[in-house]
């Protein structure tokens, strides 16, 4: 008897407390950077494409909605040829981008992606592809990649010395 | 046999092993990087580090390296002791102190050796402030690619290279922490077998090309075990297939077969499967005069039934490129009488030849195991490194057995690779080469001859008769005779001798000499062995399956006409000459042409159907060896291509042959060769059957990491498809199915946990470099008969005559080129050589003519001009050409030709 009161109580007091649902669409929520929504390729500080086509987040992806083929371009940069999430079959649990050692896939505060059609939420490179570096504004990973690519030699990278002079008999 | 106890616990292993075998063969984890099963033991990585203790009492030990310390009795060891994990640890990071950070973009990623050990010894953060030295890249020709930062410097590359293949442009340059394993200049790695290094090296060093230009990690590669179809060796391999395409070959180990490594041919030959010149639409000829057609399968079959009707004549052209199944097929429609081998006359009295010797006996076919223990060998009228390639890398093993002996009488062990070197001084044991032309082989030979087909033959009956003075007597020149004298006496001496011959020169003569020599061999009590090399993968299937060429076929069309001819997966303008060919077609008011790849042959079909090369089929093919191995499908076919077996079944049910409706799966056409032709009884037995199950699952062919399931065809529809079902096999298409290891015959892949590179192989093996668990996959078809040595061949041919007005024209062959299917792929078409005429240094002078000048070459039917190319050990009065180019056309060599100079007057004229 005692602990329905108490229950009846609560509730009333409950009516005096600030409101946490708000009036969606009118109102917007403010999400964190952090929030995992929907999925984004960044691009570089210089502007090229960050993703190398690792396959990584791939194969991070536990319900196996990543598909993608790597390819490799005049300046020696990998990117994939085509990049194809199934947005149907996305759980949104940021493995990928966990998974990502470019920075290049990451998750957005953004959750309004509704559609009719099912075929709609297959998103491709040209619907995922955004054109500034989104979280990470600094990071470029072939200036850490011993890779080289036009623009950046051999030993140009970070924390690189000149190539080896292999005719070099000095000990 | 020893006991050798690891952390307190005994072990038997056998003797002779060295510690780090041994704990791999029992199944321990040790990390290692520079020891190679192959390759042996140098202990430069210092990685693989034991403790090892004097006794029970001893409780300090010391650290060892378990690569350079033998398994003797009574060792006492300790993997897990605390010092010697962090001894390991800290040589994986002092070794990624410079190791770039490239993973990512690494094609090795994923299959990484170096992955797999750092992960291993449990390094995982870098501590090393300082830079990293990085170096310059090389281009190595179109096929392996160069990343040198990633180097760890194990030095398996060269001693893969150099020590154990034989080849001279790459090694390694500089000093201390600068050392640099390439070439001295860019350019196309000059070894045959440059493709293995991609596997050997232990991280990303070399990768494939090839599989850069459609890269895929190895967790997403669909694979089967499948045979090399690029020559007649039957080399077993790993295909991997992603959207629908062939990505790339590796190494599939049987140890009695290709052991750790495949040439290049076979690695990177696969591109015509993805080429732009397969058919992949049934076509028909509406009228003779007419273009094809594209047309459904239904409407191809419709048509089929006008041709195909009751009564009509109909011929049938089997291939040594098709499986014995699809060949059987085809023999069972047509009927035996009217069934043809497709292959040259040429070609059809060698391999007759050979399969009646191989199947008389004494001398049984020596298996590339065989070859590789030969501790004596002879070379008759081969270019192995061309013709075989992975042949050649046995018989250079096989040249160090005899010098092995003084490593053993100093008593090295054989794994101690830099102390056996050592003690060998670079000498090699007996090994006689007679060819026509100079071969790579020539500087591992004690003796080598270079002479006429029929002077090879005369030399090869002369070893016999030094072997055996029963055998017949032959006169020959005094240094001829002294060869072939030491030739004999090397191979009576020697515990498991080897003669070598084939295909290669056409001569019928130089199979009896070879089979001669090993007779009087056997003759003498020795277990001498022979190996004939045939041009292509199901060469001797067919030649067991029937003793009728081409040339018979054009006679019973001669003699009794038809109506219909169904050429299967075979281009006869590669076997005989082009009007020869085309009156034959024209024989016949129908022309079924059932094939993957556009080939001349198919321009003259009325009906072209399109099969599966050997990536989309299933089927059985007899090696060289008379093994017969099955290769599996690795993808479905796409759209109506159809394995030729299929086709012609679908034929057989239009001609109302019962076959048409039982024959439901390949075994049932298995099951029907076997019970038909008794020399394929085991074949039933070459791999599991379609209803095979582990713990009643599928073996699946994709990892159980592939990726993009639910992504792949999205575009196209976002319901998945259903995967495809495999009635042929055990196999699944998808990534569901048994975990665990998978019959050998099944292995589609080499993995294990903590293993992700190719070297998870030692989890599959019954000992390290030892057979597989549950034995090498493949079925021996011959077995000689009575022991007994059988008359001697008596025939000899006269010696070799120089002509006044023309040359003996032999055939000379390229590793890229020769080959039929490889050529298909642009990789290789890219470094085939362009036609030439080889003509010796004497013979230059003789004809007056300089490297590149323009030569007209006639042979009955045939002339055209070609550039002059020297080609060193051609002897006087023979000119050669390359075998099976396509731009060359159908020559029929060996035959006497004219040759003149040509004085070209535009540059059109050379290809008038």
């Amino acid at each position: 008897m005692i602990s329905i009161l108490r229950t009846i109580w609560k509730v009333f007091l409950h009516l005096f407390r600030k409101r946490v649902t708000i009036r969606y669409p009118e109102e917007r929520p403010s999400l964190a950077p952090r929030w995992r929504g929907r999925i984004v390729l960044s691009r570089d500080p210089d502007g090229g494409e960050r993703c190398v086509a690792c396959y990584l987040c791939a194969v991070a992806c536990p319900v196996d909605c990543i598909s993608l083929q790597a390819a490799e371009d005049e300046a020696g940069r990998r990117y994939p040829s085509f990049f194809r999430i199934n947005f149907s079959r996305c759980i949104f649990c940021g493995f990928c981008e966990e998974a990502c050692p470019t920075y290049a896939i990451q998750l957005t505060p953004d959750f309004e992606m509704c559609e009719y059609m099912h075929r709609n939420l297959v998103h491709e490179k040209e619907d995922l592809l955004i054109s500034g570096p989104g979280k990470y504004p600094e990071y470029s990973f072939y200036r850490v990649a011993g890779l080289a690519i036009s623009g950046k030699d051999k030993g140009e990278a970070e924390n690189e010395s000149a190539p080896v002079d292999v005719k070099d008999l000095m000990p | 046999m020893a006991t050798i106890f690891i952390d307190n616990i005994p072990y038997t292993v056998k003797d002779g092993r060295n510690l780090l075998h041994a704990c791999l063969s029992l199944g321990f984890d040790i990390p290692y990087f520079c020891w190679h099963p192959a390759l042996h033991s140098v202990g430069a990585c210092r990685q693989c580090a034991v403790k090892q203790f004097r006794d029970e009492k001893d409780t300090r030990g010391k650290i060892v390296m378990s690569c350079m310390t033998p398994a003797a009795e009574g060792t006492r060891i300790s993997i897990n002791d605390p010092d010697v994990k962090r001894f390991r640890r800290s040589v994986i990071e002092w070794l990624m102190t410079n190791h770039p950070h490239d993973c990512p973009v690494c094609d090795e990623g994923g299959e990484c050796h170096l992955q797999d050990m750092t992960v291993m010894t449990g390094h995982d953060y870098r501590r090393f402030r300082f830079r990293k030295r990085t170096h310059r890249n090389q281009y190595l020709g179109p096929l392996v690619n160069h990343e040198m930062n990633r180097c760890i410097q194990c030095y398996r590359c060269v001693r893969f290279y150099r020590d154990y293949a034989g080849g001279r442009d790459l090694d390694v340059f500089a000093s201390h922490n600068r050392v640099y394993f390439g070439r001295h200049a860019d350019g196309l790695l000059q070894s045959e077998f440059s493709g293995n290094l991609v596997e050997v090296c232990p991280t990303g060093v070399f990768t494939d090309k090839t599989l850069k230009e459609h890269y895929t990690r190895k967790w997403d590669l669909q694979t089967a075990p499948t045979v090399c179809v690029h020559c007649g060796l039957g080399c077993n391999t790993i295909s991997g297939e992603r959207y629908g395409s062939v990505r790339r070959i590796i190494n599939r180990y049987n140890r009695d077969v290709n052991g750790y490594f495949i040439c290049d041919r076979g690695r990177f030959g696969y591109g015509f499967v993805n080429s732009g010149e397969r058919i992949r639409t049934p076509l028909i000829r509406r009228s003779k005069s007419g273009e094809m057609g594209p047309v459904s399968r239904e409407d191809a079959l419709k048509h089929l039934e006008g041709i195909l009707y009751f009564g009509a004549r109909v011929i049938g052209i089997g291939s040594p490129r098709a499986s014995l199944e699809s060949n059987f097929s085809l023999m069972t429609l047509v009927g035996q009488e009217h069934f043809y081998a497709g292959i040259s006359e040429q070609e059809q009295s060698l391999i007759d030849r050979i399969v009646d010797i191989l199947s008389r006996g004494p001398a049984p076919a020596a298996s590339l195991k065989d070859a590789e223990e030969a501790d004596a060998v002879l070379v008759l009228g081969e270019d192995i490194t061309n013709s075989a390639p992975r042949l050649s890398l046995s018989l250079r093993q096989a040249a160090l057995n005899k010098p092995m002996e003084t490593a053993r009488k100093m008593r090295i062990p054989e794994w101690n690779d830099t102390a056996v070197r050592t003690a060998l001084q670079g000498r090699r044991g007996p090994f006689f080469v007679a060819a026509t032309a100079a071969t790579k082989l020539d500087e591992i030979a004690s003796g080598v001859l270079h002479a006429a087909p029929d002077d090879i033959a005369r030399f090869g009956f002369s070893v016999a008769r030094e072997v055996d003075g029963n055998a017949p007597d032959v006169l020959l020149s005094a240094e001829m005779t002294a060869l072939a004298g030491a030739a004999a006496d090397a191979l009576k001496n020697a515990e498991r001798p080897l003669v070598v011959a084939g295909m290669g020169c056409g001569s019928e003569a130089v199979i009896q000499a070879a089979a001669q020599a090993a007779w009087a061999l056997c003759g003498t009590g020795k277990k001498a062995r022979l190996l004939f090399i045939v041009p292509e993968c199901n060469t001797l299937g067919l030649g067991l399956m029937t003793r009728r060429g081409i040339g018979a076929a054009v006679k019973a069309v001669a003699e009794g006409g038809g109506d219909t001819v169904i050429v299967m997966e075979n281009d006869l303008f590669r076997r005989a000459d082009e009007t020869k060919v085309k009156e034959f077609f024209r024989g016949f008011k129908q022309v079924i042409v059932i094939d993957h790849v556009r080939t001349a042959t198919t321009g003259h079909a009325d009906v072209l159907l399109p099969s599966c090369a050997f990536a989309e089929s299933q089927g059985t093919y007899v090696s060289s060896e008379g093994r017969a191995q099955r290769s599996f499908k690795v993808c479905m076919p796409e759209g109506d291509m159809r394995e030729s077996w299929r086709w012609i079944t679908d034929m057989a049910e239009i001609a109302g042959r019962p076959e048409g409706k039982t024959w439901r799966n390949i075994d049932h056409v298995v099951k029907a060769l076997a019970g038909l032709m008794p020399v394929f009884a085991g074949i039933e037995h070459a791999a599991p059957q379609a209803g095979f199950r582990m713990t009643g699952l599928r073996i699946p062919r994709q990892p159980h990491r592939a990726s993009g399931r639910a992504a792949i065809s999205a575009n196209v529809n976002v319901h998945e498809p259903k995967p495809p079902v495999d009635s042929d096999s055990a196999f699944s298409f998808s990534m569901e199915g048994y975990e665990g290891m998978p019959p050998p015959e099944l292995i589609q892949r080499y993995w294990s946990p903590g293993w992700n590179s190719v070297q998870a192989l030692n989890k599959f093996q019954e000992e390290v470099a030892g057979p597989l668990r549950g034995g090498d996959p493949g079925v021996r078809l011959l077995q000689p008969g009575p022991l007994e040595v059988p008359a001697y061949f008596r025939e000899i041919p006269p010696s070799f005559r120089q002509r006044e007005d023309s040359w003996l024209l032999v055939p000379l062959y390229h590793i890229f080129g020769s080959e039929e299917l490889s050529v298909f792929s642009p990789v290789i078409a890219g470094i085939s050589p362009e036609p030439y005429i080889g003509i010796g240094d004497q013979d230059m002078k003789r004809l007056g003519v300089n490297e590149g000048d323009a030569v007209a070459v006639t042979l009955p039917g045939y002339s055209r001009v070609f550039p002059v190319k020297k080609t060193a050990g051609l002897p006087e009065g023979i000119a050669g050409m390359p075998a099976g180019l396509p731009s060359a056309g159908w020559t029929g060599l060996p035959a006497w030709a004219g040759i003149v100079k040509k004085v070209l007057h535009k540059e059109e004229d050379r290809h008038a």
